[in-house]
């Protein structure tokens, strides 16, 4: 049974679908940021689908940068969610809903 | 090889599920650890050990370790499950889920109706991806050692406490309420002085 491009791509289609479905259904911010971790892993594995499918490495270098963007995000995100944390005492993204210094009702 | 694609890839789907349906996060978080270690097999499987292992060594270790730390900082327990499972209703994640599956199959039948290609499972040596890596990309690497640093200054700053600056009229609403149980636990507290016995029966109560 031997596997050509096109599976490869799907199954990242199906990984970036489910991280999709994951970022609009949950409502707590952790959630939130796991499943754009799991969109990114999966555009990272189209790039290497991508770079192996021509013999090349430009692919592979892409997942690299994908690596660092995604390892520099996720630490702006979880400092941002413990100061949430620590201004609302939930991790709720409905209650984030108002600007600076407004009230929110 | 193609065998060995096609487990990890349904492990990897089936583990990714779990992680979006989990109500407890620590739970949604070790079923990452496996969809990333999958992942890692898909890799290996098509020929490209060395993003194979720093998806083991990045995701599956630095990452992982970060959120976890996070969770057991914040202590999120049986409560969050509890929120979760309250806000994870049918009504509220079967519309999202129903469009994103729209989109998902327009994608698979555009993917269909391209070529076929076989895959090639020579592996690309790690000697010609750090070739390329360290002479076309050199400013692409410069450019990634900017963005961490940034991420590291952003971090530091954003993670530390500060006092909460408002506007002085909000000040001042926001102290309205506090000087006037300052001034009940006064008056409670000069009642509990003037009325000896009673007040020592009953403890007052401080806000």
């Amino acid at each position: 049974m031997p596997f050509n491009s096109q599976t490869v791509l799907i199954v990242a289609a199906i990984l970036f679908a489910l991280g999709l479905v994951g970022v609009l259904t949950r409502k707590n911010i952790i959630f939130i940021l796991i499943s754009v971790e799991i969109m990114l892993n999966a555009a990272g594995l189209a790039f290497v689908a991508a770079g192996m499918r021509w013999g090349q490495p430009d692919g592979q270098i892409m997942f690299l940068f994908v690596l660092a963007m995604a390892a520099a995000e996720v630490s702006v995100g979880l400092a941002l969610v413990l100061q949430a944390h620590h201004q609302y005492r939930s991790l709720d993204i409905d209650q984030m809903k108002a600007l600076k210094d407004e009230v929110p009702g | 090889m193609p065998v060995l694609f096609y487990i990890a890839s349904v492990v990897a789907i089936i583990s990714t599920l779990m992680v979006i349906t989990r109500y407890q996060p620590i739970h949604a978080l070790l079923y990452l650890v496996v969809s990333f270690l999958a992942m890692a097999m898909i890799f290996l499987s098509l020929g490209a050990p060395f993003v194979a292992i720093l998806e083991i060594i990045l995701y599956a270790g630095a990452i992982i370790v970060l959120l976890i730390f996070v969770v057991m900082m914040l202590n999120l327990g049986k409560d969050t499950a509890l929120q979760e499972r309250q806000w994870l209703q049918p009504k509220t994640w079967v519309g999202p889920s129903i469009l994103c599956l729209v989109l998902l199959t327009e994608l698979v039948i555009l993917l269909f109706r391209s070529p076929e290609v076989p895959m090639q499972v020579k592996p690309v040596p790690m000697r010609a991806v750090s070739i390329a890596l360290y002479k076309e990309y050199v400013i692409a690497v410069e450019l990634a050692g900017f963005l961490l640093m940034a991420g590291i200054v952003g971090a530091a700053h954003i993670s530390k406490h500060r006092k909460k600056h408002l506007h002085r009229f909000l000040q001042e609403e926001a102290k309205g309420p506090q000087r006037r149980a300052e001034k009940l636990t006064m008056i409670r507290e000069k009642e509990s002085t003037e009325a000896v016995l009673p007040a020592e029966k009953k403890p007052v109560k401080k806000t």
